[in-house]
């Protein structure tokens, strides 16, 4: 079966605090240099953070875990719990359609789908709210037919149940989980006939319900904070951090944000705006894409722009004022001898193919932020928005 | 019917206390650390003598399985691997023992690691199983707090780390190698063997795949003796059994019985007889989808178990997944919605299965539909055939052998149906 990214692609993904942390203590469960088995967990809380698994979002999974773009793709387009494509606003319905739900009435379940949502699967009904689509075997075969909505099943269903259900969601309600026939498990709908003596009768739920009763977060898009993340794989494993960890997996360390108190998706986004993780697109196995055009101007070689020893003796310009020059590439700039919005300014196409060129770690910087044009305003003594906002102290 | 006394899984329907403490009340984590000071060699003799055969659907023994791992480490570690991938149509008993009786599997994990001298193990649970995850490690984190696992595990000794690892909605990461890729980050794409797990599994390392309820009864077999486990069930088919019942039964459910049970006492004692009675039964799946159909008549009588199911059947026990459709059934459809499903569970690796399953599912489709030839039956058992036998690992199979029940089952069906599509024969309803 062919499964494709989708045609539109946000322009970003970052995990939210809680979930990266949660994502950095999955990484511990394996041993060192095998963080790439965290691959399905991970982009797994990607998709219950943004409803649909996202290009961006793969790569940004790629990145955490040191892996080629292609490799954590190939994941994402194997195995069938990802949607690669946006579902509706308030859940994702999955029907069981498989033998033991099939000959338990399955398909007026679909035909419930196909009449309230939309007719085809994967498909987002008119109010944006509902997608569906037909799945394979959810094993809950003693509680056919059933349904997956959201983290839970929804199980003994019937056609006017499930039409319920979709009315309640729609309604802002979140229903029971379980079986919808008044049965507490998979025991005999007609009464126990074993394990008599093993009832305790101030248990109402099974185990299933009463998590998705606990938690709530049946049909929400969660962001980590919703249960408090226990680790006791690091805080009392036996064999310390996986096995043999006596430093934790590189990628841990690598996804870190430099500074600690802010959440690292932030810290990672520079001035311009652009992540860690894309910027770090260098490899051969890590292609720019469309939003991370990184090595573009490798094609043109360029013609060096006339350059200065030194500052003129007024002093140099702040080029920081330029968006997308930070303090690094300030002195970067001041190293290939450009020190004066003037000079910028009067870079024609060849010479910005040159600088972008030469811009060791930051290569196109120049032409996708625009820089010529920014300085032609300040070198006249204009402000940019940019500059305004920096000047106040802003950014 | 089995005793409440002699069953294992005490809590399978939930409706006891669910935490460590109501597993203790229940006998659980009851001298785990006499049973693991007693041994490896012990533990294996003992599993070898208890007769137990691996829940997961092929009945491989399961203590001769772990002899298998190496005695001595040659530096590298040993894992056990769980297959909690539950996924098998018709299979619904894995997912009550992690929901409800968690801690009898997180203390056969400790008990099966020790056994075969690994430090670590992976439980790989299907990704759709959510909620099912959330209670697993609600008790592994209990079992931490309360030293039973992690450092000097429940004061054996032995340090054991457990970790709970989740997939993603493939079926064929139930096969023990393609869930040793998919846990090592890859597509589950199965592995040639050898070299076997037991030599070079998990990142290349002594790797041990078991089913969830063949490591959940370890520590009752262990504790309780296995002659007492042995006891049950006929030779070779020793012990208790979780049975799912699914389908055209008054009351579906899961249940433990001994095996070797009769299926007419299996649904009548707890299924509540089958939909519109014993003479309106059609046929039975008795393993999971990936064995063949097996015609009412001949199951009424049947014993369920491994050898009398493939012995006198030509069918299989699998993982007791019982699927019963009563004469309502499209026979022909319900096949061929297995069809589609291993179709679109197929990894595609190996040709004769990648294209095997989408061929063999487009003719069962016309068979649905009877727009389809007599002589195509013929045909499309000769393909289901080719595709048997000639894929790395046991998905061609049992996609092939479901329709060969069919055919050989159902046949009359099949032609009725491509006869009464082609002739309606009008003349001789005139003539009658």
């Amino acid at each position: 079966m062919q499964r494709r990214l989708h045609a539109d692609q946000p322009d970003h993904f970052a995990f939210t605090a809680a979930n990266r942390a949660w994502a950095e203590a999955q990484i511990k469960k394996y041993p060192d240099g095998r963080q790439a088995s965290a691959v399905i967990p991970l982009l797994w809380r990607a998709q219950e953070q943004e409803g649909w698994l996202t290009r961006p979002a793969i790569e940004a999974v790629a990145e955490m875990l040191d892996m080629a773009y292609m490799r954590v793709l190939e994941v994402a387009s194997f195995y069938f719990m990802f949607q690669l494509q946006p579902v509706g606003k308030i859940a994702h319905i999955q029907i069981c359609g498989t033998t033991s739900c099939m000959i338990c009435g399955a398909e007026d379940l679909v035909a419930v789908c196909q009449e309230v949502i939309a007719p085809k699967a994967h498909q987002i009904s008119a109010d944006g709210n509902f997608s569906w689509e037909e799945v394979e075997c959810l094993g809950a075969c003693a509680n056919a037919p059933m349904a997956q909505i959201g983290k839970d099943y929804f199980e003994d269903l019937t056609a006017d149940k499930l039409r319920g259900l979709l009315s309640d969601l729609a309604a802002g309600k979140v229903p029971q989980a379980g079986p919808q026939n008044g049965r507490f498990a998979a025991e005999p709908a007609g009464g126990i006939t074993s394990l008599t003596e093993f009832v305790n009768a101030k248990i109402k739920l099974n185990a299933s319900v009463q998590l998705a009763e606990d938690i709530g977060d049946s049909v929400k898009r969660i962001d980590g904070t919703e249960v408090p993340l226990l680790t006791p794989w690091i805080d009392k494993a036996a064999n310390g951090a996986a096995n043999s960890g006596k430093t934790p997996p590189k990628a841990a360390v690598r996804g870190k944000p430099a500074n600690a108190q802010k959440p690292s998706a932030k810290a990672t986004a520079d001035k311009t705006g652009v992540t860690k993780a894309q910027a770090q697109a260098s490899s051969k196995a890590k292609p720019p894409s469309k939003r991370n055009p990184v090595g573009e101007a490798t094609v043109a070689p360029g013609k060096k722009p006339r350059t200065m020893k030194a500052p003129r003796k007024a002093g140099a310009d702040d080029l920081k004022l330029i968006k997308g020059v930070g303090p690094k590439l300030e002195t970067i700039l001041n190293t290939l001898g450009f020190w004066h919005f003037d000079q910028i300014a009067k870079w024609g196409d060849d010479e910005v193919a040159w600088v972008d060129q030469n811009l060791e770690g930051f290569k196109g910087r120049v032409s996708r932020d625009n820089w010529v044009d920014q300085a032609k305003l300040l070198a006249s003594g204009g402000e940019t928005e940019f500059s305004a906002r920096a000047k106040k102290g802003e950014s | 019917m089995l005793q409440d006394k002699d069953r294992i899984f005490t809590n399978i329907y939930g409706m006891h206390d669910r935490t460590l403490k109501g597993a203790q009340m229940r006998g659980h984590w009851d001298g785990t650390d006499k049973i693991i000071k007693k041994g490896r060699d012990w533990i294996i003799d003992q599993m070898k003598s208890s007769g137990l055969r691996g829940r997961g659907g092929a009945g491989f023994p399961t203590g001769l399985k772990w002899s298998f791992m190496p005695k001595e480490s040659d530096g590298r570690p040993s894992y056990l691997v769980v297959n909690a991938d539950e996924s098998e149509p018709g299979t619904c008993k894995d997912r009550e023992i992690m929901r409800h009786d968690p801690h009898t599997l997180i203390e056969g994990c400790l008990i099966a690691s020790f056994a075969m001298q690994a430090n670590a193990c992976y439980i790989y649970i299907r990704g759709e199983y959510i909620r099912e995850k959330e209670a697993l490690q609600a008790a592994i984190d209990e079992a931490y707090d309360a030293g039973l696992v992690g450092k000097n595990a429940a004061k054996s000794g032995w340090d054991f780390d457990i970790y709970l690892h989740h997939g993603a909605g493939a079926y064929i990461c139930g096969e023990e190698t393609a869930l040793l890729e998919s846990l090592e980050g890859k597509k589950g794409m199965p592995r040639m063997k050898p070299p076997f797990p037991a030599g070079a599994g998990l990142y290349g390392c002594p790797t041990t795949v078991n089913n969830v309820e063949s490591i959940a009864v370890v520590p009752t077999i262990l504790r309780r003796g296995p002659e007492w486990f042995a006891g049950f069930g006929r030779p070779n088919n020793a012990g208790t059994k979780l049975f799912a019942i699914s389908g055209h039964v008054n009351n579906p459910c899961v249940v433990e019985e001994e095996m070797s049970i009769s299926f007419e006492e299996l649904i009548e004692k707890h299924c509540g007889g089958i939909r519109g009675g014993w003479d309106n039964l059609k046929a039975v799946i008795p393993g999971g989808s990936s064995v063949p159909c097996v015609r009412g008549e001949h199951m009424k009588d049947a014993i369920m178990d491994f050898d009398y199911l493939r012995g006198e059947l030509g069918s299989g026990l699998g993982t007791a997944a019982v699927i019963v459709m009563d004469e309502s059934t499209d026979i022909i459809k319900a096949i061929w919605r297995l069809s589609k499903f291993y179709k679109h569970e197929s990894c595609g690796q190996c040709t004769p299965c990648r294209e095997g399953t989408g061929w063999m599912m487009r003719v069962m489709d016309r068979l649905v539909r009877g727009e389809a030839e007599v002589e195509e039956i013929d045909m499309l058992f000769d393909v289901t055939k080719q595709v048997e036998g000639h894929t790395i690992c046991a998905l061609g199979d049992a996609a092939a052998w479901p329709i060969q029940g069919l055919i050989k089952n159902f046949r009359d069906e099949i032609e009725d149906r491509i006869r009464h599509k082609r002739s309606p024969s009008p003349t001789r309803v005139a003539a009658e």
